[in-house]
């Protein structure tokens, strides 16, 4: 508990007036938390993160931590970020946003940052809902499941974040839950150093939003679900096909060590001034 | 960087797109985010080419033009000079951004070579069709500076005082240039860096836990640290108090977006560039910009040949409007004659500030040609 207020009296802004914004049983928060134990366990000095966010609840976390803090526009959180890590390579550039805000309307970034490579922490809290809007669905809401635009349930099928980022080439590429919180402080403490694009996708309930509409009753429900959901990813894949429908793996899928873009960038410059 | 110092100022043959990476690259631009598009993609090329040549200069191309700004806006935070062209399709694309740029006051130098629209349009051909979206595209109340250029010389004068403004007021600055100005070739004098006033943003000269970073200063502008240097604030386009956090409470709210006015507008002086060409004693006046200024200049000479009393005012702001030097060409002229390679943009403003003492005639053309000094001459003859 001491370390806990000391962290917090650390990492959290003094001058920023609570109460915050999120609903309680909100996951985004645990995420935070795990943030600021992975920051401060690997020991990088505050000036050195700078944490860009997107728009949407998950982006509205940026505002309570004592880093550099960037709240973007919706979609384009990796936009500035890859502004800022190209123009101070060595910063550790985070990036928060929402399913929505990197997969919908940041599509086009998401897939061409996770293709660069370049050197950014990329922590998606995938809610599958437009929480902040009121409960509209997002390419991550699953097939069949209501929003307040698919109130006859969702037609299309959602996107497979890990998938997506492996496919388009990034070096790290992870998936983590809020319930399962000793493997994402990992998971984050690993992406925060791996060289190049690393993605943490971390499932977090959104019971106001998405949950009331999709059969939990409480938060509660929604964090027991993730606890039976998901499993460790060495295990799903030992699992029979027909054992994998409604389980999730979480873990590391992509642990590549390619050169970051501003690596190449940096020797590309070097080269040119030998001449 | 190169051993021999260069001593001496140099004469180029240069495209206006050059022009623009010449002057760039002498007010320090050391970022450059954007993505291809005719008439523009030779500043670009340019910067491809030289940006990585510097000490620690940085290009990138992005996967679009809301990317292009995004990056701009990121490398400025973290304290660069940055830059971005485009031409109108992808200004479109950029407005959103570039109100973002406006509420959290990050200087970035943006130049749009306008081609003819809507749309795709005429992609090759010069227009001037961007003047009111540069002012007023984005969302929301805002102030912002326009600028223009009318020959290769002034594209790159024009781009060292658009970083210089971008630096000082803290604000997007948009160079409108069109495709005949950026692609005529034209001998230059690149000037060395120390003969010309380079600005940089202003640096908070008190310690870290007294910063605060949108604090109201005498001239409006508060220090910008970049990121990582010991400065921790937070930057968000909600509108905030002086501390950079959201408030919605309607005094902060009122004295943040009127500061965001006052310091641009309460320096007018300053920013309104005018080039005037034998206005005094002028009864017809010409009003133009870009490479429609040139046309004016040739046809006020010949006019001047004939006998007419004419002269003009070659905008170099475009916005905020140079209300005082057009209304005193106003107040002299029986006429007033405004061309412009669009249906009428700066022809309202000019109407706009008419004290009703003289009459306004347009001349606008939308077919992708220039507009030649013989029409504007005609236009004169009848004034
Ligand atoms: C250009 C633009 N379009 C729409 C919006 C409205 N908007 C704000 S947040 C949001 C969705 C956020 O969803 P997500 O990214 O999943 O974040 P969450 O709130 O679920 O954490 C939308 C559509 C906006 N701010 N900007
Ligand atoms: S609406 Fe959902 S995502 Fe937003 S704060 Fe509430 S629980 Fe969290
Ligand atoms: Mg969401």
């Amino acid at each position: 508990m001491a370390e806990v207020t000391q962290l917090i009296h650390e990492y959290l802004r003094h001058d920023k007036k609570f109460p915050h914004v999120l609903c309680p049983g909100c996951g985004h928060g645990i995420l935070l938390g795990s943030l600021i134990r992975s920051v401060h366990a690997l020991g990088i000095p505050k000036d050195d993160v700078a944490l860009v966010a997107g728009i949407g609840c998950s982006g509205r976390v940026a505002v309570y931590v004592d880093f550099n803090t960037v709240h973007a526009v919706h979609g384009r959180a990796l936009t500035v970020a890859t502004g800022i890590k190209m123009a101070k390579p060595d910063m550790h550039v985070i990036v928060v946003q929402g399913d929505g805000d990197a997969l919908s309307i940041g599509g086009n970034h998401f897939i061409h940052a996770a293709r660069r490579n370049i050197g950014l922490t990329v922590l998606v809290l995938n809610n599958f809902i437009y929480g902040m809007t009121g409960g509209q669905c997002s390419s991550a809401t699953p097939l069949g499941c209501w929003s307040t635009t698919t109130p006859y349930g969702q037609m299309e099928k959602s996107f497979d974040f890990v998938e997506m980022t492996r496919a388009a080439g990034a070096n790290f590429v992870s998936r983590g839950t809020v319930f399962h919180v000793k493997t994402l402080d990992k998971l984050v403490r690993q992406a925060l150093v791996h060289p190049g694009f690393s993605l943490v996708e971390v499932l977090t309930p959104c019971h106001t939003q998405f949950g009331r509409k999709n059969k939990f009753k409480s938060p509660v429900d929604m964090y027991q679900w993730l606890k039976k959901a998901a499993m460790p990813l060495e295990a799903y894949e030992k699992l029979d096909p027909d054992k994998r429908a409604g389980r999730i793996p979480i873990g590391v899928f992509v642990d590549n060590h390619e050169p970051a873009l501003e690596t190449r960038y940096a020797a590309m410059r070097a080269k040119l001034a030998k001449g | 960087m190169s051993a021999k110092r260069k001593t001496a100022a140099r004469e180029i043959f240069a495209l206006g797109a050059e022009a623009v990476v010449e002057g760039a690259l002498l007010a320090g631009c050391s970022f450059y985010g954007g993505y291809p598009i005719t008439p523009s993609s030779e500043i670009m090329e340019g910067m491809a080419e030289r940006l990585p040549r510097t000490e620690d200069g940085v290009f990138i191309q992005m996967e679009d033009e809301i990317a292009s700004l995004g990056a701009c806006i990121g490398a400025s935070l973290a304290g660069r000079k940055v830059m971005t062209a485009t031409s109108g399709p992808g200004f479109s694309l950029m407005q959103e951004l570039i109100g973002y740029a406006c509420m959290i006051e990050a200087p970035l130098v943006l130049v749009n070579v306008m081609r003819g629209g809507p749309s795709t349009g005429l992609p090759t051909s010069p227009a001037q069709g961007d003047v009111q979206q540069a002012r007023w595209g984005t969302h929301g109340d805002h102030s912002i500076i326009v600028l223009s250029a009318t020959d290769v010389q002034d594209c790159l004068h024009m781009t060292v005082k658009a970083f210089n403004f971008a630096e000082k007021y803290r604000t997007p600055v948009i160079l409108l240039l069109d495709e005949v100005t950026a692609h005529t070739r034209e001998k230059i004098t690149v000037p060395l860096a120390q003969d010309l006033e380079i600005l940089y943003r202003l640096q908070p000269s008190m310690p870290p836990e007294w910063y605060k970073p949108f604090e109201e200063t005498v001239r409006g502008v508060p220090p910008m640290p970049p990121l990582g240097s010991g400065y921790r604030f937070h930057v968000t386009g909600l509108t905030h108090d002086d501390h950079g956090y959201p408030t919605q409470k309607p005094d902060e709210v009122v004295a943040a977006i009127s500061r965001q006015f006052r310091k641009i507008d309460q320096f007018f002086f300053d920013i309104q560039i005018t080039d005037e060409f034998l206005t005094g004693d002028a009864e017809v006046g010409v009003v133009a910009y870009g490479s429609v200024a040139r046309s004016a200049h040739l046809a006020v000479e010949q006019a001047r040949e004939r006998g007419i009393k004419a002269g003009l005012i070659d905008l170099k702001t475009l916005f905020p409007f140079p209300r005082a030097a057009v209304e005193g060409l106003l107040r002299r002229c029986r006429t007033v004659i405004v061309p412009e390679m669009n249906m009428g943009q700066i022809s309202r403003e000019v109407k706009r500030v008419n004290p009703g003492t003289s009459t306004v005639w347009t001349i606008n053309r939308v077919d992708g040609h220039i507009i030649t000094p013989k029409q504007i001459l005609e236009s004169i003859r009848k004034g």
